[in-house]
């Protein structure tokens, strides 16, 4: 549920950080954005070939390292996995794809609406309604299964990957790809973007901030310690593009969005139900994988390998809409998340039974 | 002393095994074990809103949380 005063500073951190980066070069009101910066680094290390949203965005590493450094620190760094991996493998595609169709992950949501993009108020309400259905599933007894404590050198391989990938970063070698035009062209400078990165994994490290726990502990506990956050980035968003004479308040010609409500809805519901599945939305994944949780860490492979599919098979939605195969993915993603909702729960439920037969 | 064991699952589970057990409880102390201090706070927090006592304990590969009412 996190920790009231750190997910209130965490919030105003990353609402200036992502107002100051998005001044220092990132694209529109996408200082931060956890989907839209994985999808650029699957398109940096080559994994799809769109040449306009490929770079090895250095925030993502940071947060990684930050939350490693941190964790460490406060001896939290505790390496674990086993649990259900393919499963969150599959959720990290559906998550990815949902947030590609409405270009945007729930940390964007906050900062589209607060620069007045209203597309973001339905898209929105979808991650409600998809945290909803997830949250009722998970009090139904669903359970991706335990976890198990692993040695420290699991947990330490994907912090170690993030490293190295901040060192191809540097290097700049023929086989990491650099947007020259673009989303992925548009970037503040490296090492501000690693500076901010790495403060906001400290930060989310501590306060376990999660956009998709939000709605979770607000639905299940009436908590609203997560959730105020959210509220916190979308106030400074808010403030900062007024000051900055940026705020547009409509529907039409917002930055890096379109305005199909149906799919802005649906494709964060997909995101949401996944992200509730999951025990929290992209950027807690990353934060959880940088200490050390190794089904963390899968289900990131997983939302690079969703952005690189949506990428290679035109599922992605652009300024101009939705495409019909990105319509039908969202489509087939709800209908697997039902499924899987739906299955585990049963499953849980008949060895539930078995387990109060043998010991009765 | 009933044992919640929640050691190894995912957020919210542990928060909500705990509060099952806390609903139907007679007011007997109950131990939660878990893993990851996230967790941990989240169960303290919960227990702490429904009115119970928060004991904290840390052994090597968990932690042990002892709920009095």
């Amino acid at each position: 549920m996190g920790s009231r005063i750190g997910v209130l500073i965490t919030g105003l951190v990353v609402g200036i950080l992502a107002l100051a980066l998005t001044a220092l070069g990132n694209p529109a009101n996408m200082g931060v954005c956890i989907a839209c910066f994985l999808r650029d680094v699957a398109g940096g290390l080559g994994l799809h070939q769109v040449n306009t949203v490929q770079y090895l965005r250095p925030e993502i590493l940071g947060i990684i390292l930050g939350a490693s450094v941190m964790s460490l620190g406060a001896q939290e760094f505790r390496p674990s996995g086993g649990s259900g991996k393919v499963m969150r493998f599959i959720l990290g595609i559906i998550m990815m794809i949902g947030m590609l169709v409405f270009l945007g992950c729930p940390l964007r949501v906050a900062l589209r609406l607060g620069a007045g993009d209203l597309n973001a108020l339905v898209g929105f309400a979808g991650l409600f309604a998809g945290v909803a259905v997830g949250t009722f599933f998970l009090k139904s007894g669903f359970s991706l299964g335990r976890a198990v404590p692993q040695p420290k050198w699991a947990g330490a391989l994907f912090p170690l990957a993030a490293a190295a990938a901040l060192l191809l970063l540097f290097l700049r070698p023929a086989f990491i790809y650099f947007s020259l035009e673009g989303p992925g062209s548009m970037h503040a400078p490296v090492l501000i973007s690693l500076a901010a990165g790495l403060l906001f994994g400290i930060l989310s490290q501590r306060s376990r901030f999660c956009m998709a726990g939000g709605i979770r502990d607000l639905i299940l506990f009436r908590n609203f310690n997560l959730i105020s956050g959210f509220l916190v980035i979308i106030l400074v968003t808010f403030a900062g593009s007024l000051a900055m004479g940026k705020f547009k308040l409509g529907f039409a010609a917002q930055p890096i969005a379109h305005t199909e409500a149906i799919w802005n809805f649906l494709g964060l519901a997909a995101a949401g139900w996944a992200a509730a599945l999951l025990g929290g939305c992209p950027l807690r994944q990353l934060v959880l994988a940088g200490q050390g949780n190794t089904d963390a860490a899968v289900t990131i492979l997983g939302l690079i390998t969703g952005a690189a599919i949506a990428h290679n098979f035109g599922l992605a939605a652009s300024p101009k809409g939705v495409p019909a195969a990105g319509q039908a993915a969202v489509v087939a993603g709800l209908i697997i998340l039902l499924a899987v909702s739906v299955a585990v729960y049963f499953g849980v439920a008949a060895a539930e039974r078995r387990k109060i037969h043998v010991s009765g | 002393m009933s044992v919640v064991d929640a050691r190894g699952l995912s957020c919210p589970e542990p928060v909500l095994l705990t509060k099952r057990t806390l609903e139907k409880s007679d007011g007997a102390p109950v131990k939660v074990l878990v893993d990851e201090m996230a967790a941990a706070e989240n169960v303290a927090a919960l227990a702490g809103s429904m009115g119970w006592q928060v004991t904290r304990k840390e052994t090597g590969t968990h932690m042990e949380l002892v709920l009095k009412k």
